[in-house]
């Protein structure tokens, strides 16, 4: 079922949470909410669940397919919510738990226990949990929690399924395995889901689409690809990875700052350039665009990369590089010792700078 | 916290970091001991010279066996009205606003706070055929002065904070996604409170109502004013030990006191039990 | 934020509901008492109020709060610090021990400091032959007030002492200083508020004592008549201005007790909001 808004927003009190947005998610999709805390994106998810009561603006509507679920209730809206704290019903077994939603429907419509007996125990299963009906919640570890909270929620075979941080409370190897166990769920049962995030990597590996949020307003939405190679704005290029910022003045296409010096295609003027951790390669020597000297600060490997941090008197921030172990060992990389940055590619949002000056690094002397 | 006390627990004399425990020890050990414990013996000197027949004679005595059941009767109603005002009074205050919130929260601790004797001889007044309350009830047939309904009426008075603080801060700490879930679940406000909000605060509820229980059996300042004090009608149990004290019955009195002390204490501790039990479900086998 | 019982109707049944009876079962014996205080005038109340026989029960009334809160104060703060600073065997017996005076009834609380020390208790009995009477006389009626208010300050400082943790004594311990420095210059800033309201609390309990106190007294009248038993002769001597004119003075007590425990919440409350 699709999910569509016009002119959706939300006040408490006298702070805007949410700006006025309109969004479309089509059927099947499934959609992350990303941004930083006090973005907006939980209220926004909550306001599609019925659980806020957006502002009355003119034409604000909430459409789910044809329809209008503007002014339904919560228990009306037919969605299914899992809570980043899972929520399971403490005195309840998980059993229970999962048949929650079948035992409160109204009599007529209530499935015999025979029934709701074979509907829960075929969510558990999918959810791998069959063995755990008679557990009470506070016996299960988080993970195996938060599927109980999933399975209570697609109890109902809701239309559209909302996740406020569903992986937010657990630890990193849990987190990874209900992710690819969610995308997995969600192309099997086709329902429209959306999730609500504020790790960059978890949205880009599990959505369709993300909607990139910061300060009560939407950045962008667009596929993960997309947003990645073609980020709308600072914001967003900034909170999709580590940046480094470079500053200094074009004259006749080279950028110079400090002893540094940059072959651009840009016009005379200041410049602030912004430059991704991974296109970043280092050398022993300058090549004819870049002259970057730096010095190595700090050396962490981590996974399969090594992350080396870089310092230099033009610099007013040090740079993070992260290299490949081959290249690490390569260049025998140690602390202290003096090379080389060249970027493979950089970006700018010339825009952005003249709209928010305060953000620009203080000047190098 | 658990570090400390497991460093403290290998060490073989016991290294305590913080000073003060000979000193608090001492206080607190001689003030128990001397106000607490040592007038027991007074009560179980009392019961050694009697004989057990003569006991079991004295505590089931006609008079004071009527005594039990008014008592228990009245409490018992007591404390089952008090759990459903209690319940109301708790959750409007938690979950609602409205002005004059702040002094109807204060208004809770007022039994706790004013006299029983007090509290029982206003009872009895406003409650007396001619008083404010009195006047109403009566035509409507309710006599509750001199009955067993204003021993009750007296009980629940005295004992309603017992569940409303108890019940208060529990219903104050359930997270809010309780109620959402159950709500998105689709379930009604009605079903939702009996199904997940009400089994949430049953601890706290029995707690309280079991508290209120146990103050009310014992109650005398607030109640012997209202209740008539007719043998064999309206006489409680902390009464009878009093008329016994004034025949100089000192056995009769010591032989009820100790049903009554017993009685109490049993109920207190089968309620840390029964807590205890249900703590340990909802929080895990494990922790 | 959607929550169970937010529909305007469910909304307003229900305070009503509890505005309602509240007002019936607590506001309403408030206000009769005062009603009744002044029911012939105020002259007819303050006479009844500097009578000689209830200005001796005030006193003595007063002597016993007096007395009983020091040692309440000191007993408290000892078992609490004990209870929440050290972990010993017995910790948790003696925290339910503290529990016994709420569980006792009155009436036999008194009782079994009557059985001790009166003329047939082994104590008493003891101590007759030194011509000391406890029981009939003030020193009973003070040892029953502080068997029966004895938890209170404890029961206060316990929870508080708990949450807050030892670890300001702790980092106090690691800066060299004395035990007595740690207790006045750590410890009782953070609990102050909640001794106060221990101490207001005890004195509440104290002066309204009834069930024990009526045991051990012997209610002579100008002599060992405390004031909730003095308006308990009033009230069965059919003087009911008398008997409300003293019970508003312990009302007023009652009231202050409640003010001071809501202005206390209250600053607890702006506290937290500034922290």
């Amino acid at each position: 079922m699709s999910i569509r808004l016009q002119n959706i927003g939300k006040h408490f009190g006298k702070t805007q949470a949410l700006e006025p947005v309109d969004l479309d998610i089509t059927e099947g999709e499934l959609v992350g909410l990303l941004g930083p805390s006090g973005s907006g994106k939980t209220t926004l998810l909550r306001i599609i669940a019925g659980l806020e009561t957006a502002d009355r603006e003119p034409g604000g509507r909430i459409l789910f397919g044809e329809r209008d679920v503007t002014h339904l209730h919560v228990r009306d809206r037919r969605i299914g919510f899992v809570f980043q704290h899972y929520a399971l019903f403490r005195h309840m077994t998980v059993f229970d738990n999962v048949a929650f939603g079948l035992t409160v429907l109204p009599r007529k419509q209530r499935p015999s226990s025979g029934e709701i007996r074979s509907r829960v125990h075929r969510l558990l299963e999918m959810v791998k949990l069959e063995h755990m009906a008679q557990r009470y919640p506070a016996q299960l570890s988080g993970g195996q929690q938060q599927r109980v909270s999933l399975a209570r929620a697609l109890a109902l075979r809701p239309d559209v399924l909302l996740l406020d941080e569903p992986f937010g409370a657990l630890d990193a190897k849990v987190r990874q395995e209900l992710r690819r166990w969610l995308r997995h769920l969600h192309d099997e049962l086709n329902f429209t889901s959306l999730f609500v995030t504020h790790d960059q990597e978890e949205a880009l590996e599990l959505s369709d689409r993300v909607v990139v949020m910061s300060n009560g307003r939407i950045e962008q939405i667009d596929t993960p690809d997309k947003l990645y190679r073609h980020p709308a704005n600072r914001f967003v290029f900034e909170f999709l990875g580590d940046v480094n910022h470079l500053e200094g003045t074009v004259r006749d296409g080279v950028l110079t700052c400090g002893d540094a010096r940059l072959a651009v295609d840009l016009a005379d003027g200041p410049e602030e350039l912004l430059l991704r951790s991974h296109e970043l390669e280092l050398a022993e020597s300058p090549s004819p665009e870049a002259q970057l000297p730096v010095t190595v600060a700090a050396i962490s490997p981590v996974g399969a990369e090594v992350r080396v941090e870089l310092e230099a008197d033009w610099l007013g921030e040090p740079w993070l590089a992260t290299v490949n172990h081959a290249n690490y060992e390569r260049l025998a990389l140690t602390r202290g010792a003096r090379l080389y940055a060249l970027p493979r590619r950089w970006h700018r949002f010339p825009a952005e700078r003249v709209k928010q000056p305060s953000r620009a690094p203080e000047p190098v002397s | 916290m658990s570090v400390r006390s497991l460093a403290i627990g290998l060490g073989s004399t016991p290294k305590r970091v913080l000073p003060g425990f000979g000193l608090s020890l001492g206080i607190s050990l001689t003030f128990v001991s001397l106000m607490l414990l040592l007038p027991m013996t007074g009560l179980f000197g009392q019961l050694a010279g009697l004989s057990l027949a003569e006991y079991w004679a004295i505590i089931t005595n006609d008079r004071v066996v009527a005594s039990y059941v008014v008592t228990i009767g009245a409490a018992a109603v007591a404390a089952i009205v008090n759990a459903a005002f209690g319940l109301l009074l708790a959750w409007v205050l938690v979950r609602y606003e409205f002005p004059g919130k702040r002094l109807l929260d204060a208004l809770m601790d007022l039994p706790f706070a004013l006299p029983t004797a007090v509290a029982g001889i206003t009872l009895a007044t406003l409650y007396s055929s001619n008083g404010w309350m009195g006047q109403l009830l009566e035509p409507l047939g309710l006599q509750v002065a001199y009955t067993w309904v204003g021993i009750a009426l007296a009980m629940s008075f005295t004992s309603i904070p017992f569940v409303v603080r108890t019940v208060q801060p529990v219903l104050e700490d359930m997270p809010h996604e309780m109620d959402e879930a159950a709500l998105t679940l689709g379930a009604s406000d009605f079903t939702g409170f009996r199904r997940v909000v009400l089994p949430h605060l049953w601890p706290a509820l029995v707690t309280g109502t079991g508290l209120a229980f146990v103050r009310s059996l014992g109650e005398f300042g607030a109640i012997i004013f209202i209740a008539g004090n007719m043998p064999y009608e309206t006489e409680i149990t902390a009464l009878m030990i009093f008329v016994r004290l004034q025949e100089y019955d000192y056995a009769g009195a010591s032989a009820i006191a100790s049903v009554v002390l017993f009685a109490s204490l049993a109920l207190l501790l089968a309620i840390n039990i029964w807590q205890g039990r249900f703590i340990k479900r909802l929080h895990g086998g494990h922790g | 934020m959607q929550r169970i019982g937010d529909a305007p109707a469910v909304r307003r049944l229900l305070i009503s509901a509890a505005v309602v009876l509240a007002a019936l079962f607590l506001l309403l014996p408030l206000v009769a008492i005062f009603a009744q205080a002044f029911a012939r005038g105020i002259d007819v109340f303050w006479a009844n109020v500097t009578n000689h026989y209830t200005l001796a029960a005030i006193q003595l009334t007063l002597f016993i709060a007096v007395l009983t809160i020091p040692v309440c104060l000191v007993f408290g703060v000892a078992l609490a610090w004990l209870v929440t600073r050290f972990r010993f065997p017995g910790r948790r017996i003696l925290q339910t021990l503290i529990d016994i005076p709420f569980a006792v009834s009155p009436v036999v609380a008194g009782l079994v400091y009557l059985l001790l020390y009166g003329r047939n208790g082994w104590l008493g009995n003891w101590l007759d032959g030194y011509d000391i009477q406890l029981m009939f006389a003030w020193p009973g009626i003070l040892l029953v007030t502080i068997f029966v208010t004895c938890p209170f300050v404890a029961r206060e400082l316990i929870p508080l002492m708990q949450a807050q943790g030892s670890r300001e004594e702790e980092a106090a311990v690691t800066l060299g200083a004395p035990g007595w420095t740690i207790f006045r210059r750590v410890t009782l800033p953070n609990i102050r508020w909640a001794l106060l309201y221990g101490v207001i609390l005890t004195n509440a309990r104290a002066v309204g004592e009834f069930g024990a106190v009526s045991v051990v007294s012997g209610a002579i009248r100008g002599q060992t008549n405390t004031l909730p038993l003095h308006l308990e002769q009033l009230y069965q001597d059919y003087n009911t201005v008398g008997a409300f004119a003293s019970a508003s003075l312990l009302a007023l007590i009652a009231l202050l007790t409640l003010v001071a425990k809501a202005s206390l919440e209250w600053r607890a409350a702006r506290r937290e909001v500034h922290a």
